[in-house]
């Protein structure tokens, strides 16, 4: 009997400790969210979304350049890296054991751990460079070459766990397998991919270190993708660095602004899971 | 009449070097129920999937031997024919999951993009969900996407799916395997009354099954074929010893 | 499935019991008009038919069985419906039985005018008309009902074994033909007892009761 207490005891301990343990994971989370929204909220009005920076000593000013930007710069990358990646995503879950599939695969992981910042390295040496200019499309690049594993992985992993009977069904009807891929599979894994490619994106808009290199930034609007842009993650690294005190606000409201738009993508993409989720 | 819509003659089947099917030679009467029997891993849904051409799918598939349909071998006609007139339902239920009921009913025109007029659509639909016995069920509910439904009556939508192409012949790999004893009895009792307009052709592992709803039955052991008749005389007074032995449950 | 199954086999036994019926009335018939022609007929004709009835019905019993593993009430009556089989060929055995006796009766001066036989002969025939319409009407107190009525037969047997002794002491030539009467009477008890045994597998089937060897002491 007293066996059996000392174990209705522990166990309670147990479940206890795990409790606070899951708690306290979140607490580095909502203190972030808290200094963040703390610091950054005070200097957030219309204005700041409206105008672009002032010069230094000058009140006011915004970061409408950098939004811009940041959506310009993460949509070429969006562009270049999503059918690629879908389409590589496909590839390796249909062949889940060939030769190249394997070398593929491993390729993916590969370029997955390289840090950002040699991708910034590299797309500074061969396209700005060669371009003799920073530019936004070399900035999209390297966004488009970080994004690239993180898409393929989620599309891989997407369809790798349709079943295969939903393929069978459509050979037994007749259908063609390119169609197949096309009308059956691909509809069936949509919500992950769209999903897959939305966590991406949220990833790539924070992105600093390969930008440094290659978009640069820029305190006008601009929008010809061949010069230089600035997007919000490089105002923050920017401001913050400066030795103004004004700057460091606008810092700390954009990174605020950055946070609600990965926060947004983050819980859209949660939403597009969970609405669109395929039962089978 | 009794006439032969397919025959199998000297076929043999496999994954590379491993032979999965021996020389099998049978074949199937029109408008008859013919069931495939035999212990697991004795070929049974590798000799179905041959049938339609799935077979080839699996990586190292080889053949050898000849399956006519109408007299003709269907490994000298395109697969995708050969796949419309050979409809195929699996062992577990399969329905699209991104499309209604009724885009899952013609899922195999809208998938081949052959295009039809609505009426000649809403025919089809109605016409193959009526012989599939699921009209009723589902009649309020057309445009709800087919995973909402229980296992038998996803089943029975993948057989209408099958029906709706008109095929000559639907195979049927145990489609009740996953099913509970109520749509398990519902799909047996659908079969009877579709061979009066189809042939079947129907794996199972379930001996009570085969000798329930068969007309003539194959048993296979081990990639051959060891007893193929009427069904009403195969599990009477089997011919074969092994046949004998697997009726009367000492392997399998 | 089974259900239709049983309902064909159950047809074809009403109509081997008809035969049957037909077979056993007409033995005793033939006897009391002379008519060699239809005592032939029947041992020639209607009897190998009953036999040919007989295997088919089998033959649709183990098929069914081998096929559908019937359980409880279906296994019950396929059970029961195999039984009546062999009981009702066993009658018509018993009417062709009686049929040779006649022949050999009809060419031969009467022993005795037949009184006992033909209403022995017509309880048997009823019992066998009732037992089958209780099977087809699935009725367990009209076979009971049946079962009983069994004595009244033995009873007549006996009195008819009994007379038949006095004519054989006082004239020995009379044995030959008292032996054939005897015969058919024996044959109609015969028939009378399969009947009573066909009742008791209706009670079977219908209630899944067995009540063979202890009919009588049900109060119902």
């Amino acid at each position: 009997m007293r066996q059996l207490k000392k174990r209705i005891v522990k166990d309670f301990f147990f479940s206890l400790i795990i409790i606070v343990m899951a708690f306290s994971a979140c607490i580095p989370l909502f203190l972030i969210l808290g200094f963040i929204i703390k610091n950054g909220a005070s200097s957030i009005n219309l204005d700041f979304f409206i105008h672009l920076p002032k010069p230094v000593g000058e009140q006011g000013g915004g970061i409408l350049n950098a939004i811009i930007g940041t959506f310009i710069i993460t949509g070429i990358a969006f562009l270049l890296a999503t059918p690629l990646s879908i389409l590589a995503g496909i590839y390796l879950s249909e062949n889940r054991k060939n030769a190249f599939s394997e070398i593929l695969r491993t390729s993916v992981d590969i370029l997955s751990s390289i840090p950002s910042i040699v991708i910034g390295i590299i797309a500074y040496l061969w396209i700005v460079k060669p371009m003799k200019t920073f530019s936004a499309l070399s900035g999209g690049i390297a966004l488009a070459i970080i994004m690239l594993p993180v898409v393929i992985k989620s599309t891989e992993e997407t369809f790798a766990i349709i079943p295969y009977g939903l393929k069978e069904a459509s050979f037994a009807l007749g259908v063609p397998y390119y169609r197949t891929i096309l009308k059956v599979i691909l509809p069936a894994g949509l919500s992950g991919v769209i999903t897959g490619t939305l966590i991406a994106i949220s990833r790539i808009a924070g992105e600093t270190a390969p930008l440094l290199f290659t978009a640069f930034g820029n305190p006008f609007m601009n929008l010809n993708l061949t010069k230089p842009m600035n997007t919000i993650p490089l105002v923050v690294f920017n401001y913050t660095t400066s030795p103004y005190e004004q700057w460091h606000k606008i810092a700390w409201a954009a990174a605020l602004v950055l946070l609600i738009i990965v926060l947004t993508l983050n819980i859209f993409s949660r939403i597009i899971s969970k609405k669109w989720k395929v039962k089978f | 009449m009794e006439s032969q819509i397919l025959k199998i003659e000297n076929f043999s089947a496999g994954f590379g070097k491993c032979l999965v099917l021996k020389n099998i030679d049978f074949s199937v009467e029109q408008n008859r129920i013919t069931a495939i029997m035999g212990p697991s891993g004795c070929g049974k849904t590798t000799l179905i999937r041959c049938i339609n051409r799935m077979h080839e799918f699996s990586p190292g598939a080889v053949f050898s031997g000849k399956i006519l349909l109408h007299d003709e071998d269907i490994y000298s006609i395109n697969p995708i024919i050969v796949r419309r007139k050979i409809g195929m339902v699996f062992q577990r239920p399969n329905p699209f999951p991104t499309m209604s009921i009724y885009e899952n009913v013609i899922s195999g025109f809208i998938l081949n993009g052959i295009k039809l007029k609505k009426g000649e659509r809403d025919h089809i639909v109605v016409n193959s969900l009526q012989k599939a016995g699921l009209w009723e069920e589902v009649k309020d509910n057309l445009h709800r996407r087919g995973t909402f439904l229980s296992g038998g009556q996803q089943q029975r939508l993948c057989i209408a799916r099958a029906l709706a192409m008109n095929p000559d012949i639907l195979l049927l790999d145990e489609p009740t395997s996953s099913l509970d004893p109520k749509s398990t009895l519902l799909i047996e009792q659908l079969m009877e009354e579709l061979k009066q307009s189809i042939t079947i052709l129907i794996v199972t592992h379930n001996i009570a099954q085969a000798a329930r709803i068969s007309d003539y039955v194959a048993f296979l052991y081990l990639g051959e074929l060891m007893e193929f008749g009427l069904s009403k005389e195969v599990f009477t007074a089997p011919k074969n010893k092994k046949t004998e032995e697997y009726l009367t449950g000492k392997f399998g | 499935m089974i259900e239709n199954r049983l309902k064909e086999i159950k047809q074809k036994l009403i109509e081997f019991s008809l035969l049957t019926e037909k077979i056993i009335d007409g033995s005793i018939k033939f006897l009391l008009s002379k008519e060699s022609s239809g005592l032939k007929h029947i041992i020639e004709i209607d009897e190998p038919e009953t036999n040919e009835l007989e295997l088919e019905i089998e033959e649709m019993c183990i098929e069914a069985i081998a096929q559908f593993a019937p359980k409880a009430s279906h296994l019950r009556t396929i059970l029961m419906i195999l039984k009546i089989n062999n009981d009702l060929e066993r009658m018509g055995d018993h009417a062709v039985n009686i049929c040779e006796s006649a022949l050999f009766l009809i060419e031969r001066p009467d022993l005795k005018p037949l009184i006992d036989i033909p209403r022995m002969a017509d309880e048997a025939t009823k019992m066998l008309n009732d037992s089958i319409k209780a099977y087809i009407e699935q009725d367990p107190k009209m076979a009971k009902d049946v079962c009983r009525r069994d004595e009244n037969v033995d009873n007549l047997r006996n009195q008819i074994l009994r007379e038949l002794i006095t004519y054989m002491i006082n004239d020995p030539s009379t044995i030959e033909r008292a032996l054939h009467l005897l015969r058919i009477a024996q044959n109609l008890e015969r028939i009378a007892d399969l009947s009573t045994n066909v009742c008791e597998d209706v009670v079977f089937m219908v209630e899944g009761k067995i009540i063979k060897h202890h009919h009588g002491a049900d109060p119902d």
